[in-house]
């Protein structure tokens, strides 16, 4: 499967020493660069949202809209509930201290009215109904408020960058593969002049295409690794420095699986680049006779 | 099939892929060459190349020689008529199918088409390494070749490197090397001295008596007649001038004015 890898010397010295394109490894390794950080934001993406995600499932908040007069026993009504895993109220200076973002020191004026809230996670199998009727004996105003209404535009807004994240990384991978077939397309005319030498004493167009397509996997894959490595480099310091990872995803990390999967990148790009490369060759070749 | 040379002897036969003998190398039916929109650079092209024959092209510039080596040796196709190689009709065949018989032909082209990046070793082992040959095989046969053209002490040696008459010497050792069954030759005295000229065309000559079909484009006429029973092919304008007389043996030098 890859016996076109491994040829003799001689073999090797029919296109040259030089490298075949220039400046492809270096465009590689900037695609291989990019596409590993993006990569990296769009697994970490995913891993915040997921970790949101499975954190609000089953919260949901009680909003007493008249205050704290009835907190404690609206507090204890929605934990004796059944399927209620756990249930804490809100402190009325917390609320406070949250108002004071957008009323200043207004916010702590006793004539301000303020809701009272009790947070709760509910277990499988929980009535929300049941919750609700429990505390509207007590607070006929109360009504119950899924977490995720509040978070979904942030999730959504997660999902979306994820999509962005992969599209870019698409279109990069397109950049680099466009990159490789005009470096091939390059190579061919300079050495159009050994093609047409290997062509006349009977070379086919597999055998061409082995010579370039091992040149530019050569290539492809020093960029790749290139750009991988210096990736995996920034990566490292901005998750020590828990710049990145910690401030962006909320404590979300990459696992093993995304590690993997980053590791994984350069060699596929070196494979797409290597495969471009060959469908390039051979159809470019097909046009002579 | 043209009735110039219905009922020319043969001299010799090869196989074609069917296993069937073949009574000519090559065979021109009515074939016609022209480059894009262009007019036709070789018409009515009608005659045949025996197996084992020796042959001369001539002609004057322009008149098509090189147009017509190249659809012998299958870098053209041409754009009327059918041309058969080997016994078999390549005039459309798939290009897939053309390397197995290029490998059966050598080529000395006119500007020598040394790979100037590889050493004159590696440009006359090309052919070897292209049939798949490994390179243990490859050493004994090129170091022969070379020190038959008299480059022994070159093989290391690029094309730049090289005077012309040596790359050309490269040139016809890479053309040689897999004996081939037909030798394809643009004007290959055309670089070397008279006694290099005739070493070539001893080796060309000895090729041939092996059974190689040997086709030379020359414009010297020295050249054809120092070469006993070979057959001239007369080209001008595009077109055998005598269809007739094409395969006729080559008239002796005009005598130098008293």
């Amino acid at each position: 499967m890859l016996d076109w890898f491994f040829v003799s010397p001689a073999e090797s010295r029919l296109l040259g020493t030089a490298r075949l394109g220039g400046p492809t490894p270096w465009v590689i390794a900037i695609m291989s660069f990019s596409i590993m950080l993006i990569a990296a934001t769009g697994l970490a993406l995913a891993n915040t949202a997921g970790v949101l995600s499975r954190a609000i499932e089953a919260r949901y908040a009680v909003e007493l809209p008249g205050g704290g007069a009835n907190l404690d026993a609206a507090t204890n009504a929605v934990r004796s509930a059944p399927g209620v895993a756990s249930a804490e109220a809100v402190p009325e200076s917390e609320m406070r201290k949250t108002l004071e973002r957008w009323l200043g020191q207004s916010a702590q004026s006793r004539d301000l009215p303020v809701p009272a809230l009790i947070n709760f996670d509910i277990r499988q199998g929980a009535s929300l109904s049941v919750i609700q009727g429990r505390v509207r004996k007590l607070d006929p105003s109360a009504r119950i408020v899924a977490h995720r209404e509040s978070v979904g535009p942030l999730l959504q807004s997660l999902t979306l960058l994820q999509a962005v994240a992969f599209g870019l990384v698409l279109l990069l991978s397109a950049a680099a593969a466009a990159a490789v077939v005009l470096a091939a397309k390059g190579a061919l005319d300079t050495h159009r002049f050994t093609i047409e030498v290997m062509h006349g004493i009977g070379a086919t167009d597999l055998q061409v295409t082995h010579l370039f397509q091992r040149k530019i996997a050569i290539d492809a894959f020093l960029g790749s690794m290139t750009g991988g490595l210096a990736a995996a480099l920034v990566l490292a310091l901005l998750a020590g420095g828990a710049a990145f990872v910690g401030e962006l995803t909320g404590g979300a990390t990459l696992g093993i699986r995304d590690l993997i999967i980053l590791a994984l990148l350069p060699f596929a790009l070196t494979g797409l680049a290597t495969w471009v490369a060959r469908a390039a060759v051979l159809r470019a070749l097909r046009e002579a006779l | 099939m043209s009735k110039a040379w219905q009922g020319t002897g043969l001299a010799g036969d090869v196989v074609g892929s069917a296993g069937r003998p073949v009574a000519a190398v090559s065979e021109f039916d009515s074939v016609g060459l022209r480059y894009g929109t262009g007019a036709e650079v070789l018409r009515d092209l009608d005659f045949r190349l025996r197996t084992g024959a020796f042959y001369f092209l001539t002609g004057p510039s322009g008149a098509g020689k090189t147009s017509l080596l190249k659809l012998l040796y299958l870098a053209q196709r041409p754009t009327r008529g059918r041309i058969r190689l080997f016994g078999e009709e390549l005039s459309e065949a798939p290009r897939e199918t053309l390397p197995p018989f290029r490998r059966r032909i050598g080529v000395v082209f006119q500007d020598f088409r040394l790979i100037r990046h590889l050493s004159a070793f590696d440009n006359v082992a090309l052919p070897l390494r292209v049939a798949g040959a490994k390179d243990e095989d490859v050493e004994g046969p090129v170091r022969e070749m070379l020190a038959w053209v008299g480059l022994a002490d070159r093989a290391s040696a690029r094309p730049a490197t090289l005077s012309g008459g040596e790359q050309q010497r490269v040139a016809i050792a890479r053309a040689v090397i897999n004996r081939p069954e037909l030798l394809v030759a643009d004007e290959p005295t055309g670089n070397v001295d008279a006694e290099m000229a005739n070493r070539l065309m001893g080796l060309f000559t000895a090729l041939n008596r092996l059974g190689t079909t040997v086709v030379v484009a020359t414009h010297d006429v020295g050249l054809i007649n120092a070469t006993p029973g070979a057959q001239l092919i007369r080209l001008e304008n595009g077109t055998l001038v005598d269809p007739t007389g094409t395969l006729r043996n080559p008239p002796r030098a005009p005598k130098a004015s008293a």
